[in-house]
């Protein structure tokens, strides 16, 4: 599966496309796969502040959730109300299906962020066990 | 043993095909010094007959052929025969939580029917499969509400079952609620006028029960409007599930929490009971307990599963809506047959009937002590206030063979000599006309004095 | 029967095919004017609901709905033929403890003077119940070892919540009331739920190799915060803690309490005693352990045992033998932590469990446990060779396999289960405990006779071999079922929770937009 090169990526599975200082976050295909049809997507309000490493929200699939780490700080800009009644967008197009865009307060942030390249060596790790 | 199907030569042959000596050498795991090398003390084993005679003696020393006026939040109705012969089949009573749906149809569906009835006669959207009771369904509520608010003001009516609110109290302990009460008026409801001084924009949920302890029915629309005003949920809670056979339904209301022993649940002590948790559509993901909803199979035919169930411990753990597990799956059946068997028109004459028999009770019994809140609808409870003392007055029925109305002393000091009387459908005029004859004496005599 | 296009290789021995009634939802048989009720004749006069209730009265009719006598008893009749249950097999299901259910219990808890028992009855009428609790409260001391004990919680997790209420309550007594639970990662859900819901942060342990406590670790993080640490014992892989001594010393030496889960107690029950080998404060199921019904899941009821030192903790009233040799409702406990339900506790399953005690005497208590032990060895014993022991430590009354060998074959461990079905068993638990991935968790019971046990053993290797011959029969499992696997995402999805219409409605329910 190809990671989009101009994303970022997080240990937990989640990505961002950054244009300007509007970061777009939403989970990897590695992640959809694992966690089977996504049933419901539990998003934060538009104004929401949003902390690096802290949960914002989950994705639930049948038999498992998952909790979503936001991977930059900022303020919660928009939310994709499309997941609502379509939650299984992500499975069919992971890196399509956004989940929220966030206004970044701390752009430096993303310095420490996987790359494509990295993320897929990461998880390569994480099934190889 | 006769539960256990093995010989001792199974149990010998079983053991060499293990490759163990004895039945010691499964066991070394346990130190030794933790090895019982004792028989427990219990009784010893008994025969059939020796365990029945036990408990007939010991349910001889129970209540036997009294006539009773409690209520207050056991409610004694009429069950139904086929409701025994049903949930005493094998396949109902000796089956387990419905995980693998192709092979518990049965109890699923039932749960679904169960959940659709509980919405008709609650007015909302959805309804769960069942919590432990009444009183704990009523704290679920409540944390429901400050989940789906995230506000920690919680407002509970001083009417609301007093130990309701105790437990409530214990669940709140270490949640962080700031819990106040809502006092009655005159007329027994909830006080408005101080219910609106007392919500805030930090109130969570405004919890009410109707008919309430006293057997008044709250007025909940104006209630609702109080809370919805400042955005605080409001719960109801419901002792007497039959009241909603005539009382209409709290639409108003954002959750419903409600003990359904009166649909054909044995009063049986105390438990085990039935509560049910139902809410409007929105607050569906919030709700704790199981859910059963419906689904096609691969060569889709209806079928039912348990569904949502991400929000429920085996899943999340930590962060579940709830800890609950077990519920009450057996007794919610018991309901749902009840229900079945009175249907849209025996549940509406079976609360009438309940209404008659409280209102002729009342009218007999007001005769001789004073009728609290009379003049505010009630369902089939209501509070009598004598000269004589509650303990005296009950001690002399008790006599007759008559257990009188609950003595609200420990819990409403400040209504004085008052007792709770209940009547239901099984309540004959001739047990009331002899209660109310009693009463009269005792007035009489004690006036005399 | 739904089609099957793979050859089936198993024959079960267990199951024919038969016929099943179909029956729609009640509401779809339902037709105005019918009836299954007749109330008694009203002997007091009639009255007018809408001039007593005024705006309080009902104006609408709820739909319930309207059938015969017959039709009810068939309805549910049929229903009651589409489940599988203990009455007609075995259900292999881990830490379940799915047990006979004997019918004498459900004869004396529908005794009159014991049915028709009010809660608030007065004490000289109400001594035969309290007689019962109490025998109840001291044959579960006896069995656990433990000085005290309340019947009041509902369920198991109500009674971890108890416990835990208490344990926090004991910290507070003492001026701290500490800040975590440690929990293993093999422990069963309403654990950690538990925790969190007394405010308690979790701290998850992870296993040793052998998928017990490991002990090194706890010493690490075990500390002056820690408030107790929740146990089940033997673990959730069938294993006794046979470092249970340390365990309870490494966390007594820095104040904290051993909360143990008694859910396996199946496997200690007149063999060894929680209390003797460390435990604080426990709760019990009474519908494990205890034989009470599971009636499609619950009532349960789950009782909580102490020490004396935690007893002026446990919840009120309690009854207790006064002075003038009779029994009475006390609430004397001036530190309890309050009441966690209305009444007195399920008392329908006090009586069922009592009478499980009586039939069984201590020597029947002590047989039943090693029957229970001997079951779940036979089948580790005969299914060794084909399913992998993720742990090589002795099984006590339960057995865990993980699907390792099958997954090679696209199989896994919920699709053996399905397999199962149709072999005419109820399946094992599936992946659970989460330290075994592909877990297969077996608990036999006592309950279970040598022919039962060899049925199962068959199918199991059977199915084994269909993995390795034929995989997609196993992985497209069940076939046999009145009804195929169910579309459990879309009920997720589009959740439908109630009937709604006539039949064939294709509403759809909306999932309403979140406010809050």
């Amino acid at each position: 599966m190809a990671y989009p090169e101009n994303y970022k990526y997080t240990r937990e599975h989640e990505w961002i496309e950054v244009a300007g200082n509007v970061g777009t976050v939403g989970i990897t295909d590695y992640a959809q796969t694992s966690l089977g049809d996504i049933v419901f997507v539990d998003a934060p309000k538009v104004g929401t502040k949003v902390q690096k490493g802290s949960v914002f929200g989950s994705v639930e699939s049948v038999k498992a959730v998952s909790d979503l780490y936001s991977p930059v700080t900022g303020t919660v800009t928009g939310v994709n109300e499309e997941l609502h009644a379509s939650p299984e967008k992500i499975n069919t197009d992971a890196h399509s299906s956004w989940i929220i865009k966030v206004e970044l307060s701390n752009p430096s942030e993303l310095d420490a962020l996987l790359s494509a390249v990295d993320y897929e060596k990461f998880i390569a790790e994480e099934t190889g066990k | 043993m006769r539960y256990l199907p093995k010989s001792d030569a199974e149990r010998a042959a079983m053991l060499q095909e293990i490759g163990a000596s004895s039945i010691d050498d499964l066991f070394t795991a346990i130190p030794e010094e933790y090895r019982l090398t004792r028989d427990l003390k219990v009784p010893r084993q008994m025969g059939e007959s020796e365990i029945i005679d036990y408990f007939k003696s010991a349910a001889e020393k129970n209540a036997k052929a009294y006539v009773s006026f409690l209520g207050a939040g056991a409610y004694r109705h009429y069950r139904p025969v086929i409701i025994d012969s049903l949930v005493q089949r094998g396949e109902f009573l000796t089956s387990y939580t419905p995980y693998q749906a192709e092979i518990t149809q049965g109890t699923l569906q039932a749960i679904f029917e169960f959940q659709t009835m509980i919405c008709e006669l609650t007015g909302m959207d959805i309804a769960n499969a069942s919590m432990y009771d009444g009183s704990t369904g009523a704290a679920e509520a409540v944390m429901m509400a400050v989940r789906i608010t995230g506000r920690d003001g919680v407002l509970v009516a001083r009417t609301v079952h007093p130990e309701y609110r105790e437990v409530m109290h214990t669940y709140a302990q270490h949640q962080g609620h700031d819990a106040r009460e809502a006092a009655y008026g005159q007329d027994g409801r909830v006080d408005l006028a101080a219910l609106e001084q007392s919500v805030t924009d930090e109130t969570a949920c405004v919890l009410v029960q109707s008919p309430n302890f006293f057997g008044v029915i709250e007025d909940i629309p104006a209630i609702a409007e109080i809370a919805h005003k400042k955005g605080a949920l409001l719960i109801v809670s419901i002792a007497e599930a039959v009241s909603l056979g005539i009382v209409r339904a709290p639409v108003e209301a954002d959750i419903v929490s409600m003990e359904a022993q009166s649909f054909g649940v044995a009063l049986s002590y105390g438990g085990p009971y039935c509560g049910v948790l139902a809410a409007k559509e929105k607050y569906l993901r919030q709700m704790p307990g199981r859910l059963v909803g419906e689904t096609k199979d691969t060569e889709g035919r209806r079928g039912f599963v348990l569904t949502l169930s991400t929000r429920e411990q085996h899943i999340r753990r930590e962060k579940a809506t709830s800890n609950i597990c077990t519920n009450q799956a057996l007794v919610a059946l018991m309901t749902t047959i009840f229900l079945t068997v009175y249907g849209k028109e025996g549940i509406r004459e079976l609360a009438m009937q309940n209404l008659a028999k409280a209102k002729y009770a009342a009218d007999k019994l007001g005769a001789h002590g004073k009728l609290l809140f009379a003049q505010t609808p009630r369902f089939h409870e209501f509070v009598l206030q004598t000269d004589e003392p509650p303990k005296r007055l009950n001690a002399r029925l008790m006599e007759n063979k008559i257990i009188g109305g609950l003595d609200l002393q420990k819990w409403y000091p400040e209504l004085g000599n008052a007792t709770l009387w209940c009547t239901t459908e099984l309540t004959t005029k001739e047990q009331i006309d002899a209660a109310a004859g009693m009463v009269a004496e005792i007035s009489v005599a004690s006036a005399a004095r | 029967m739904t089609s099957t296009t793979n050859a089936f290789v198993g024959t079960p021995g267990k199951v024919t095919a038969h016929l099943t009634q179909n029956e729609p939802l009640s509401f779809e048989k339902s037709s105005p004017g019918k009836k299954g009720y007749k109330l008694a004749r009203l002997d007091v006069p009639e009255i007018d609901a809408a001039a007593l209730l005024g705006a309080s009265a009902r104006k609408d009719e709820p739909a319930l709905p309207e059938l015969s006598e017959i039709e009810i008893i068939r309805h549910f009749t049929r229903l009651s033929t589409w489940n599988y249950a203990i009455d007609l097999g075995m259900y292999p299901l881990g830490s379940c403890t799915m047990k006979y259910n004997p019918r004498v219990n459900e004869f004396v808890s529908r005794l009159e003077g014991i049915a028709e028992a009010h809660p608030y009855q007065p004490e000289p009428l109400s001594r035969g119940a309290m007689a019962i609790i109490k025998l109840l409260k001291d044959c579960l001391m006896e069995i656990t070892g433990m000085d005290a004990i309340t019947l009041q919680p509902a369920a198991g997790a109500h009674g971890e919540f108890t416990g835990m209420l208490m344990t926090r309550a004991y910290h507070q007594s003492k001026g701290n009331p500490r800040k975590t639970v440690i929990i293993p990662d093999s422990a069963h859900g309403t654990n950690p739920a538990t925790a969190a819901s007394c405010g308690y942060q979790v701290i998850n342990l992870k296993s040793n190799a052998q998928g017990g406590v490991d002990v090194a670790a706890l010493v690490q993080i075990v500390n002056e915060d820690t408030a107790a640490m929740m146990l089940t014992n033997p673990s959730t892989i069938g294993v006794f803690e046979n470092e249970i001594h340390k365990i309870a010393d490494v966390l007594h030496d820095k104040g904290a309490l051993l909360y143990m889960d008694g859910a396996n107690m199946n496997a200690l029950v007149g063999k060894t005693r929680p209390g003797d080998f460390g435990v604080d404060v426990m709760h019990l199921n009474l519908h494990k352990t205890f034989s009470t019904p599971h009636g499609g899941g619950g009532p349960g009821s789950g009782p909580v045992a102490c020490k004396k030192f935690l007893e002026p903790f446990l919840p009120t009233p309690f009854v207790m033998l006064g002075e003038d040799g009779l029994l009475h409702w006390s609430s004397d406990r001036p530190q309890t932590v309050g009441r966690v339900r209305m009444f007195y506790g399920n008392f329908g399953m006090f009586v069922r469990a009592l009478a499980y005690i009586l039939a069984n005497g201590p020597d029947g208590l002590r047989q039943t446990t090693e029957d229970a032990v001997l079951n779940a060895n036979y089948i580790r014993k005969k299914l060794e060779d084909v399913y992998e022991l993720p742990y090589t430590t002795p099984s006590m009354h339960e057995v865990v396999f993980s699907d390792k060998r099958q997954v090679k074959n696209g199989v896994k461990t919920g699709d053996i289960a399905k397999r199962l079905i149709d072999y005419g068993f109820h399946p094992y638990t599936t992946s659970f405990p989460l330290i075994v991935p592909g877990a297969l968790m077996i608990e036999p019971t006592e309950s279970e006779s040598r022919e039962e046990l060899d049925l199962f053993v068959d199918a199991m290797r059977q199915i084994a071999r269909e993995v390795e011959q034929n995989p997609q029969v196993v992985i497209t499992a069940p076939h046999a079922t009145r009804i195929s696997r169910l579309d459990e995402t879309g009920a997720a999805r589009k959740p439908v929770l109630r009937w709604k219409g006539p039949p064939e409605d294709a509403v759809e329910v909306d999932t309403a937009a979140k406010e809050w």
